[in-house]
């Protein structure tokens, strides 16, 4: 934070627009750049979370996956708080399997 | 002047009205009395006005489509400046040329140019349609213009896209329309903020001036006379860092005396 925004801040002023303009256009171009439908996006972000979630159990609210650019270079970011790991149930995992938890995640989707 | 050490140079933008145009006509006038054989192109056959800002829209009589349809020489068509005689316009032709125009089209005009001038700045259309991708045929490298707005840094990158996927390199970027006071004052997207989100080495930095418009009226790029105004200084600094030499680029923002300058870097100091 500069010495601008807390004056801002206090004041209950906007902060000055150019850092506002810088965010939305990292934002945008990041979406530009990736090629990627919003949709798909929205699909993606609710698979992985659901596939992290099998393994910990994570903060929904806070749970943040976008994309993000550097160099022309884009990123998927996640940024998943972690509440604690779930606690393995040896027998179910290993008889279950994978198959089982696909087809839920599925579920869930659709 | 022969083709092999011939440049030939995209100006682009993606969008419109971000000083495509007056970049071409002062770069080329500028690159012309360093000493340099320079051609502009008018690639933008649609909303043609390179002619105008150069102040040759009198003498054009034949234009790029006599050329390829071979009803008059390259020489016929070319208008010579008259203060400035190593510099030269092609004339875009007929809007309707956009019909039928293809890259391989540009690409044969280019080089039929470039076999007699060393530099050859193309002036592309505003967008990424047929007309641009005509014009980014016929260069081998690219400026890339915008200013420190939004939307016209959002389409330069649509623009850097497609210049990287067509292997046109370097690609460089001149900002233009800089307003220092605003930048200082952390209204305006900053310098850094502009050539780190684009990731494009900078050419050039062309703050706000009133001089722009009244030389356009008069057809007299500003690079033709040595009125100092800070655009020409940049323009003609942008054509000597294009010929290699190493000019440096100071950002107006951070250059700015006075209180009111300190006051506005002070705000600007992180505290947490």
């Amino acid at each position: 934070m500069t010495l601008r925004d807390l004056i801002d801040k206090l004041l209950g002023r906007q902060p000055a627009s150019a850092d506002t303009a810088k965010q939305r256009l990292r934002l945008v171009l990041a979406h530009d750049r990736s090629d990627l439908n919003p949709e798909l996006l929205e699909q993606m972000r609710r698979e992985i979370l659901e596939v992290v979630n099998r393994y910990v159990e994570i903060d929904l609210e806070e749970g943040d996956v976008s994309l993000a650019t550097e160099d022309r270079v884009t990123a998927l970011v996640a940024n998943l708080p972690i509440r604690r790991a779930r606690i393995p149930e040896p027998e179910l995992t290993m008889a279950a399997g994978t198959p089982e938890e696909d087809s839920e995640g599925v579920a869930t989707l659709g | 002047m022969t083709a092999q050490s011939s440049r030939f140079i995209l100006i682009c933008s993606g969008k419109g009205g971000v000083g495509k145009t007056t970049l071409t006509a002062n770069l080329g006038i500028a690159l012309a009395r360093l000493g340099a054989t320079t051609a502009v192109l008018d690639a933008d056959f649609g909303l043609r006005n390179l002619d105008l800002l150069l102040g040759l829209e009198n003498r054009i009589v034949y234009t790029a489509q006599e050329v390829l349809a071979g009803s008059c020489r390259l020489e016929q068509a070319l208008v010579k400046h008259k203060q400035e005689p190593n510099l030269a316009l092609l004339p875009a032709g007929n809007p309707r040329m956009l019909e039928w125009l293809k890259p391989e089209d540009m690409r044969q005009i280019a080089t039929m140019v470039g076999e007699q001038f060393e530099y050859v700045l193309i002036d592309a259309p505003a967008g990424i349609e047929g007309g641009f991708r005509n014009a980014m045929a016929a260069a081998t490298e690219a400026i890339v213009v915008t200013t420190p707005e939004v939307s016209a840094v959002r389409d330069a990158d649509r623009v850097i896209g497609l210049l990287n996927s067509e292997g046109v390199k370097p690609i460089q970027l001149v900002l233009n329309r800089v307003r220092p006071k605003m930048m200082a004052s952390q209204e305006m997207l900053a310098v850094d903020d502009v050539t780190d989100i684009l990731a494009l080495p900078l050419l050039g930095l062309v703050q706000e001036d009133e001089q722009v418009i009244v030389s356009t009226n008069r057809g007299e790029p500003l690079t033709l006379g040595d009125s100092g105004s800070p655009a020409a200084r940049a323009y003609t600094n942008v054509a000597r860092r294009l010929r290699g030499e190493a000019v440096p680029l100071i950002d107006p923002s951070k250059e700015r005396q006075g209180l009111r300058a300190r006051i506005g870097r002070l705000m600007q100091t992180k505290i947490f």
